[in-house]
């Protein structure tokens, strides 16, 4: 059945409307936007159940066939990344219900959340160009309001400049599609696939780049995520694990799909010019939070180092290295939402989020250190979390292909990582709290921030115990996109 | 407190209802025409402003069907949405628009679910823009309390 394509985008949507027209009733708004992530999250199991036989699934709108209408196409690549995004909205929603840094009740925070969604689902599903930069018009949409819905200074300043940044982003991306449409006529994936070797060469690769460059201001790369780590920590808690774990994904993927299936094979000089950007971007974020103690700035920093990893796979411009790159992104996404989510519980033990003000977790709750180990571990790549087995598959096909450079940066960045986790875990942890005779806050409610936490935690040990899983199916989507045929 | 503008008051009663049934009139005629949910929608938002402008933007907000916009926007959004599931129903993909017959003796109009995607969209206009607009406009006003006399 087609139906079920659409559903990444109308589930949420009909959620967003009905919480919106629940507005003034937080009982009511929070049954529905709770029953709506439980159906994203059904729909995107029936989803991956239907794609993982074969072709994938299509969806032409309103019978307007290809290439003129616009084109849904799920394929193994969409499917996986749908079904992260709908646990992640699931898992954030539930911790929301805790009193882990929920940030004001505004009644438009759920509508907004859910819009979100609808951003990410459709950019991941969508089988068109324009439609796509639709779709980050819509993440950008949500991101803002969801920014400026507490109203505090440092919060419209960070939306300010998230917007400003963005908005560039947004104006490249769409003066490029405008070119790319103006070029070949065609705004359809599979028909640019077919018109884009007609291209003169020069011609392709200009517009190949600019439409990589607003892509990668999306994705937060070297030399412009200055707005990420400026903007993120102002958000509440559970709302930043969402921002954090999927809005930068998206531009990666859009990259990952641009040039690993519908522009391939793509000029040889580009991978070459992204596997440099990747290592800039890998190096400067890992030194950007080596330099501070804000929990939230480090780990959004490491958002930006972990970016590169992902790009670097793509740039090795091979089935190998997008199998790396689908890999890495799943169990990025896990990892760096649990991190953002076990920061926020961290903040309601301690009551701060500077490293220097706070200390003597270990002592006080030590189930929560262990659990934090896991994904921070995970992030650095220690064996045999399923950081490792990311890095371990993105560094052979590197070295595989020559790359000695990429790959010795790589590990050192990987050092760098350890060092930042391991601040976290020793300020926060084992160091005792600088101010004396402290004790933790009684009347927490913290039950449901203890159930989203863990099971993401048990999604990345179950990543890390059986990665095969999930590495053949990796593969079987590399292979059916454009760079592997 | 506000000050009254008699002439304004007395012009934007009919005005209003002008004003709506012209964007009324440009959402029907825009299947083959000119017009549409998105121009009728931006239409009805221009009589929004001017009964707030005439008469205050909480005047003006109590006159929005469902008494609120972002309620109205949200409404549209669900009859936009839920217009593509009747040809999803039958078979055919989503969106793909179902027309029939309605013989009025002299005329027949042509009545289809595209009409209410339409009418989805220009309550989805109208909500969204003219709660950008009002909550604009009372900026001006000063304390909601005053206005309201």
């Amino acid at each position: 059945m087609s139906a079920l394509v659409a559903t990444p985008v109308l589930v949420p949507l009909a959620t967003v409307a009905l919480t919106a027209l629940a507005a003034g009733r937080p009982r009511l708004q929070q049954v529905l936007s709770g029953l709506g992530s439980l159906a994203l999250l059904l729909c995107a199991l029936l989803l991956l159940g239907q794609v993982e036989g074969g072709e994938g699934a299509r969806l032409a709108f309103g019978n307007w066939p290809a290439p003129f209408g616009i084109e849904f196409h799920v394929d193994r690549l969409s499917a996986a990344l749908v079904l992260v995004t709908a646990l992640m909205g699931s898992a954030s929603l539930l911790f929301l219900a805790s009193d882990a840094d929920p940030g004001r009740r505004h009644p438009l925070l759920l509508p907004l959340l859910h819009g979100l969604l609808v951003g990410v689902g459709g950019a991941f599903v969508t089988a068109d160009l324009f439609n796509l930069y639709v779709w980050f018009e819509v993440m950008l949409i949500c991101a803002l309001g969801l920014l400026a819905l507490g109203a505090r200074p440092d919060q419209l300043d960070g939306a300010f400049k998230y917007m400003v940044l963005n908005l560039l982003g947004t104006l490249l991306l769409l003066i490029s599609v405008g070119a790319v449409y103006a070029a070949t006529g065609h705004l359809n994936f599979t028909a640019l696939s077919q018109a884009a070797p007609s291209l003169p060469p020069a011609l392709a690769a200009v517009l190949l780049t600019a439409l990589l460059l607003s892509l990668l201001l999306k994705s937060g790369a070297f030399p412009l995520y200055a707005w990420l780590p400026a903007s993120y920590h102002t958000l509440p808690g559970p709302v930043l694990a969402l921002c954090a774990g999927l809005l930068t994904k998206v531009g990666v993927y859009a990259v990952l799909r641009l040039t690993g299936d519908v522009f391939a094979p793509v000029p040889a000089l580009l991978p070459e010019a992204l596997g440099w950007i990747a290592c800039a971007t890998m190096l400067f974020g890992v030194l950007g939070a080596a330099y501070h103690w804000d929990m939230r700035r480090i780990l959004a920093f490491h958002i930006v180092s972990q970016i590169g990893y992902i790009l670097l796979a793509i740039a090795l411009d091979s089935a190998a290295g997008n199998r790396a790159a689908l890999f890495y992104t799943v169990h990025h996404i896990v990892v760096k939402a649990t991190l953002f989510l076990l920061a926020a519980m961290i903040w309601r033990y301690t009551g701060s989020y500077d490293l220097r003000r706070i200390g003597g977790l270990f002592r006080a709750r030590p189930r929560l250190a262990l659990l934090f180990m896991v994904p921070a571990l995970s992030l650095v790549g220690i064996p045999p979390l399923s950081g490792f087995w990311a890095k371990l598959v993105v560094l052979q096909e590197a070295l595989a292909r020559g790359h000695y450079a990429w790959t010795a940066v790589a590990l050192l960045v990987s050092v760098l990582t350890l060092y930042s986790m391991m601040k976290i875990w020793m300020e926060a942890f084992w160091k005792d709290h600088p101010q004396k005779g402290w004790s933790l806050p009684r009347n927490t409610r913290l039950a449901p921030a203890w159930c989203a936490t863990l099971s993401l935690a048990a999604v990345t040990l179950w990543i890390s115990f059986a990665p095969q899983a999930l590495l053949a199916y990796a593969e079987a989507a590399a292979l059916s996109l454009g760079g592997g045929r | 407190m506000k000050r009254r503008v008699v002439m304004l008051e007395a012009a934007a009663g009919p005005l209003y209802w002008v004003i709506l049934g012209s964007s009324l009139w440009v959402l029907l005629r825009g299947h083959n025409e000119p017009g549409g949910g998105f121009i009728g929608g931006l239409l009805a938002v221009s009589a929004s402003i001017l009964w707030a402008v005439s008469h205050g933007s909480g005047a003006a907000r109590r006159r929005l069907p469902l008494k609120d916009p972002l309620r109205l926007a949200a409404a549209g959004v669900l009859l936009a949405g839920f217009s593509g599931l009747p040809a999803w129903l039958g078979g055919q993909p989503y969106l793909t628009h179902l027309w029939g017959k309605l013989p009025l003796g002299f005329m027949e109009y042509k009545v289809s679910t595209v009409l209410l995607f339409d009418l989805g969209v220009y309550a989805c206009v109208w909500g969204a823009l003219a709660g950008y607009a009002l909550a604009l406009l009372e900026l001006d006003e000063g304390p909601p309390e005053e206005e309201r006399r």
